[in-house]
């Protein structure tokens, strides 16, 4: 019962949403070079069925290698900013000034600068917009361990290490995970508006501006749920992750 | 062995550095405690009562005189010394069991592992926790994750425990529960006890002998020999012997706080 009702509700959510689509654009009789309905979309699939996995694939896997980036580097300038505070107010203006500008504008540099090279640019796009939060929440969640902490295992002789791996890296896991969340969406972001930007490129992005050139909106709003569709399954990988290895942060429900 | 007390401190002057200069917390201070006795500290609030519990666990080096245990020179953190605090900082990751294992993992230890379970089930029986080895701290209530925390401050058996107001948070009923707890553990368990407190009932039912320290910069300015056995009851803090002592003390605190006794 709680099983068929915890993937009822969001699929009844799901095919409301999409009947009240079809009626807005029924309704209005909109022409669907204006606005495609959800019954364009299958269509639109099976058309481009070939390019949507060779293009997924590739928007999935620069999404997921820019993200794993932005995991390595956010955590080691989180760890270092965590535990050094002059390292911390060096390079904290410096990331909050990277973060501050909007990506869209570094595209076209990127693209300039190493012209050609899809995979590295996308790949560098996903990372650069992502790590800031995985960066920050991890140097918070280090400087902000409460000295007992430190001081439990200190009075014992361990080590900076033992410290760091048994008590400053555990605890710090849930605002990673929060963080991690953001990033995940945030790198799909990235991607796409480098895919988008580029000439001649591959991914998703790419087809969906083929669809914009060639004024095909089915295939346009395809590609949004096909990126809504990796975006969620990349989400949730990341929820299941969380629940293994912070699990013990959530509150049992009362 | 030799006569030397378990724990030394001699002429102990400390100041921390601020950025208005030197603020100077404890001066002249010399505490000495027999190996197996509990000595509980009292004194007002912000007299550096917390900076003695970091010195006798070597995580500071006092800036003159000295701080020895078992006559050896306290230079840095050793082996052989427990902690608790008011918060008892029990690692939510983990359950009760791997929080007490916890310092067996950083002493290193010639236990196997179902030894050193069986180690941990002693204690968490010995303090009421049995069958709550599996639950996470965030399971438990604020008087249950204490006495998992002094479990964990004694599972590697240290020579001393210090306790840095462990009983400050719980309620009233609670906090006399662990004072019975904390009795029961001296009769299992062998160590030598400086217990930080701000509860003058608590100092004479859990003391052998409470050592009163003035304001900051603090420095012994009382000592009382508690004469109540290793029976004593709850009730024994109700006699008239009892009511004068915590009258002494009362005025102790009162003088160490620079007010008039009246």
């Amino acid at each position: 019962m709680t099983a068929i009702r915890k993937a009822g509700i969001p699929l009844l959510a799901i095919l409301i949403f999409a009947l009240f689509w079809e009626w807005l654009v029924w309704f209005n009789a909109w022409p669907n070079y204006k606005m495609a309905s959800p019954s364009d979309l299958g269509p639109a699939f099976w058309k481009f069925r070939w390019l949507f996995l060779e293009y997924g694939w590739d928007t999935l896997w620069r999404t997921v290698v820019g993200l794993l980036l932005a995991i390595l580097v956010g955590i080691g300038i989180g760890v270092i900013m965590g535990f050094s505070r002059t390292m911390r107010e060096a390079l904290y203006p410096l990331l909050v000034g990277f973060n501050a500008i909007p990506k869209a504008t570094v595209v076209p540099v990127i693209a300039l600068l190493f012209v050609g090279q899809h995979d590295f640019n996308t790949v560098l796009m996903a990372f650069m917009i992502s790590f800031f939060p995985i960066a920050v929440s991890v140097s918070i969640g280090l400087s902000t361990l409460e000295p007992e902490y430190r001081d439990i295992l200190r009075a014992l002789g361990a080590s900076r290490w033992q410290i760091f791996t048994k008590i400053a890296l555990p605890k710090t896991l849930p605002e990673f995970f929060g963080a991690l969340k953001v990033s995940v969406t945030l790198a799909f972001i990235g991607t796409n508006l480098m895919e988008i930007v580029e000439p001649h490129g591959r991914g998703l992005g790419h087809l969906f501006d083929s669809g914009k050139i060639s004024a095909d909106y089915p295939l346009m709003f395809a590609v949004l749920i096909a990126l809504a569709v990796l975006g969620i399954a990349l989400y949730y990988i990341v929820v299941m992750l969380e629940q293994t290895f912070a699990g013990w942060a959530e509150r049992a429900e009362t | 062995m030799n006569d030397s007390p378990l724990i030394d401190i001699s002429d102990v002057t400390h100041a921390y550095k601020t950025e208005a200069g030197p603020l100077p917390v404890l001066r002249d201070l010399t505490i000495r405690a027999a190996e197996g006795t509990f000595t509980a500290v009292v004194g007002p609030s912000g007299c550096g009562k917390s900076t003695l519990t970091r010195l006798v666990a070597g995580l500071m080096i006092p800036d003159e005189g000295e701080v020895r245990l078992h006559g050896e020179l306290v230079k840095s953190p050793r082996k052989t010394v427990g902690m608790a605090f008011q918060n008892p900082v029990l690692l939510e990751w983990r359950t009760i069991m791997d929080n007490v294992l916890l310092p067996l993992e950083i002493v290193g230890t010639k236990l196997n592992r179902a030894e050193q379970r069986d180690r941990a089930m002693e204690l968490l029986t010995l303090v009421g926790l049995d069958g709550f080895e599996d639950k996470r701290p965030s399971e438990l209530s604020g008087g249950m994750r204490q006495r998992a925390s002094l479990c964990r401050s004694i599972v590697h058996r240290p020579e001393v425990l210090i306790l840095d107001e462990p009983f400050g948070a719980l309620d009233n009923f609670t906090r006399e529960d662990l004072w019975q707890t904390m009795h029961d553990l001296r009769k299992a368990e062998t160590f030598t006890c400086v217990l930080i407190t701000h509860d003058l009932r608590e100092s004479l039912f859990l003391g052998d002998q409470v050592v009163v320290l003035s304001g900051r910069p603090a420095t012994v300015q009382y000592v009382m020999d508690v004469t109540l056995g290793p029976d004593r009851v709850l009730d024994d803090l109700y006699t008239p012997e009892s009511a004068e002592n915590l009258h002494i003390l009362r005025d102790q605190i009162k003088i160490a706080q620079g007010r008039d006794v009246a």
